[in-house]
């Protein structure tokens, strides 16, 4: 094979994996979005929050020191235990449902009835408020997490590949573990949401809220279901994400990655949101590697954005999205 | 008892129609025209030009400018930040290359440029509606961002990638550079905000504001009675980028005197003026006001309280500001989700039926 072709496919195969990454920070935007209509802006800075208080939990750290330090001119910093990855993701996952009954509780109830872009301000608001609240809380600086994910080259698709074609791809462990556990989550989302009587009321919600109320299904408590639920999905991302670049600040902004991964894939849809991130994965990887030398690189800033703009104008409601009728 | 419009007579058609048909709302706009232009230039000084009043002026513009499209014609807009850059690039470009063109008018030939680049982007939004059309905006917004940083061209090829404005004068005084003045910054930048405001008030009043206003209330129906869609949202966008253009030019000439592209006009600047319009209220030129004075003015005042007050390290205050600005935003939004303007609005009913309840 010629060794054009062979670097392409590496692309290509590399460009995949990164989708499936977009695809889990989509993943909790069609959530939300299905059961409720918000479109929830404050998914990427849920990721980061979840990411931070994981390493927190795990290196013991006390939450809030420094502001109490300021405060009160103590010096403290940790409680100087560590606590296993496990019982940490476990943790993590209890402050996500907390957070997500807090939502419920102090800001949609109140925004019941208003206009989608009043909802989806609160949720740029409430991003700003977190963004805050984490640093505050466990401080700014860059963090390294790491629960025992495999990471680094995988020796064995390199040793297999060089014996077929003469040339070892690179392709991270970590990567192929994202794979997996993203499709074991979405199985795992699919089964509950068709077999369990919580599930199905949430299918009942997402079709029709005044519908899903008149037989007896509590928006309330579907609504503290599905923020759970996201922020389930939001913890597997920050850990994927974490492991992969450290637990920072620019975290958060995968979400507005995540934005072109929903609009190709339809705002509705689960599979829509995995195969747009796959879509958006290959499709920046392969423009960057043939086009992106010709122009000054770094075209995976905008090409994503780009690439969902044109397919919007033939197909305004993504690939899978519902289709979109108008009446008077 | 003085907030009245009984006793006030109007004789003719021109008179009825008139933006502030009560008569202490004139005298209150002219009286605060009169302070803006004839008293403050006198008593400013460095630190509330530079800390306030000129990023107020400017976020007013652009605030405007958004608020013609988002408020008015219901076209969600994130791209804010990378049309206010093509403002300042084109400001740029016009002032390096024709150095004898008088200042005003390259910020005007550079809002013209950006409404041009606005409404090639704005033509999506005849098959695009709603979130999609937000998110499809964003293209806009990290394209013109990464264009700007990989053409040298727009910036003169100069190392650092930077623009930096040269000096330039007005009738001999220095309107950019580092020898400006802090009261002729202000004034430069007051006289356009007065001109904007002016035209967007009487633009959104008249047949083009309705027809975008039906627009936003809703599309199809609009069309059904014979608004054309695509002149109107054009023309919103061209309008709103326009604004928007010449906020990016004074925001960069005038005020930073130099700028980076990603940082000074990167995401956080799209998000922080649709901030300013939701607090202020949409569809409202009064509350473009009040949001840009809000929200250039809460970070000045929680930095001296936190910062100079009570002596906190700066990192924490900065945080502490996300926090307060992200609550705010939520309880504003709970409480009154048309902003500041709807305060202001039942305010004013209230005290022309003072001293009686109803």
């Amino acid at each position: 094979m010629p060794e054009q072709l062979l670097f392409a496919a590496e692309v290509t195969l590399n460009g995949l994996m990164a989708g499936v990454m977009y695809s889990l920070v989509a993943l909790g935007f069609v959530l939300i979005f299905k059961a409720s209509g918000i479109f929830n802006y404050a998914q990427g800075v849920m990721a980061l929050f979840a990411a931070l208080t994981l390493v927190g939990i795990q290196d013991g750290q006390i939450p809030f020191s420094h502001l109490i330090n300021t405060i009160f001119g103590t010096e403290m910093h940790d409680f100087g235990w560590h606590v296993p990855a496990f019982l940490a993701i476990l943790l993590a996952l209890g402050v996500m449902i907390l957070f997500a009954i807090v939502v419920e509780k102090f800001i949609l109830k109140h925004l019941v009835n208003q206009p989608p872009i009043i909802l989806f301000m609160a949720t740029i608001g409430l991003a700003y408020f977190m963004e805050g609240f984490g640093d505050l809380m466990w401080g700014s600086d860059i963090k390294k997490l790491d629960v025992g994910l495999p990471q680094g080259i995988s020796g064995v698709i390199d040793e297999t590949t060089f014996d077929w074609f003469g040339y070892g791809f690179f392709i991270d462990r970590l990567d192929i573990a994202a794979t997996i556990v993203a499709a074991i989550l979405v199985s795992v989302l699919v089964l509950f949401s068709q077999y369990t009587k919580q599930g199905r009321a949430m299918r009942a919600v997402a079709d029709d809220h005044q519908a899903a109320l008149s037989v007896g299904i509590s928006l309330r408590f579907i609504w503290v279901l599905v923020w759970s639920i996201a922020g389930f999905v939001a913890l597997v991302a920050g850990i994927m994400w974490g492991t992969k670049s450290g637990v920072q600040f620019s975290l958060s902004l995968i979400a507005l990655k995540a934005l072109p991964v929903l609009m190709l894939g339809g705002f509705t849809s689960i599979p829509g949101a995995i195969v747009g991130g796959l879509i958006v994965g290959v499709g920046e990887k392969l423009f960057e590697f043939a086009i992106g030398p010709m122009i000054g690189g770094a075209t995976e800033n905008w090409f994503a954005y780009m690439l969902a703009l044109l397919f919007l104008v033939f197909r305004p409601q993504g690939l899978f999205g519902e289709k979109i009728i108008e009446r008077v | 008892m003085l907030y009245r419009e009984a006793g006030d007579y109007k004789t003719t058609y021109t008179e009825d129609s008139q933006t502030f048909p009560i008569k202490l709302d004139r005298i209150g706009y002219y009286s605060v025209l009169i302070i803006a232009f004839l008293v403050v230039p006198f008593v400013i000084n460095d630190y509330w030009a530079n800390a306030v009043l000129v990023p107020f002026l400017i976020y007013a513009i652009a605030v405007l400018g958004l608020n013609i499209l988002v408020g008015y014609c219901g076209q969600l807009s994130l791209g804010t930040g990378g049309f206010m850059a093509v403002g300042a690039y084109a400001c740029y470009k016009l002032m390096t290359g024709f150095p004898d063109l008088n200042i005003f008018f390259c910020v005007i030939l550079a809002g013209f440029v950006t409404a041009a680049v606005g409404m090639l982007f704005g033509l999506p939004s005849l098959r695009i509606k709603g979130f999609y059309l937000a998110v499809a905006t964003l293209a806009a917004q990290f394209f013109l961002v990464w264009l700007f940083n990989k053409v040298p061209w727009f910036y003169n090829y100069s190392a650092s990638g930077q623009i930096s404005s040269p000096e330039r004068t007005l009738g001999g005084i220095a309107i950019t550079g580092p020898h400006t003045e802090a009261w002729a910054k202000y004034l430069f930048c007051l006289v356009f905000v007065f001109l904007l405001a002016w035209l967007a008030r009487n633009l959104t009043r008249g047949n083009l504001g309705r027809s975008w206003m039906a627009i936003r209330d809703m599309d199809i129906a609009a069309e059904i009675i014979g608004v054309n869609p695509l002149k109107a949202k054009l023309t919103a966008f061209g309008v709103s980028s326009f604004f928007i253009g010449v906020a990016g030019a004074l925001f960069f000439a005038v005020y930073l005197g130099a700028a980076e592209v990603g940082e000074a006009f990167g995401i956080q600047k799209s998000f922080l003026i649709l901030f300013m319009v939701i607090i202020g209220g949409l569809g409202s030129i009064f509350g473009s006001f009040a949001g840009a004075a809000f929200l250039v003015l809460l970070p000045v005042l929680l930095k001296n309280v936190l910062v100079g007050g009570l002596g906190w390290q700066t990192d924490i205050a900065a945080h502490l500001e996300f926090v307060i600005v992200g609550g705010l935003i939520i309880t504003f939004l709970i409480l009154e989700p048309h902003g500041l303007a709807q305060l202001w609005r039942i305010i004013k009913e209230k005290l022309r039926l003072w001293p009686f309840p109803h």
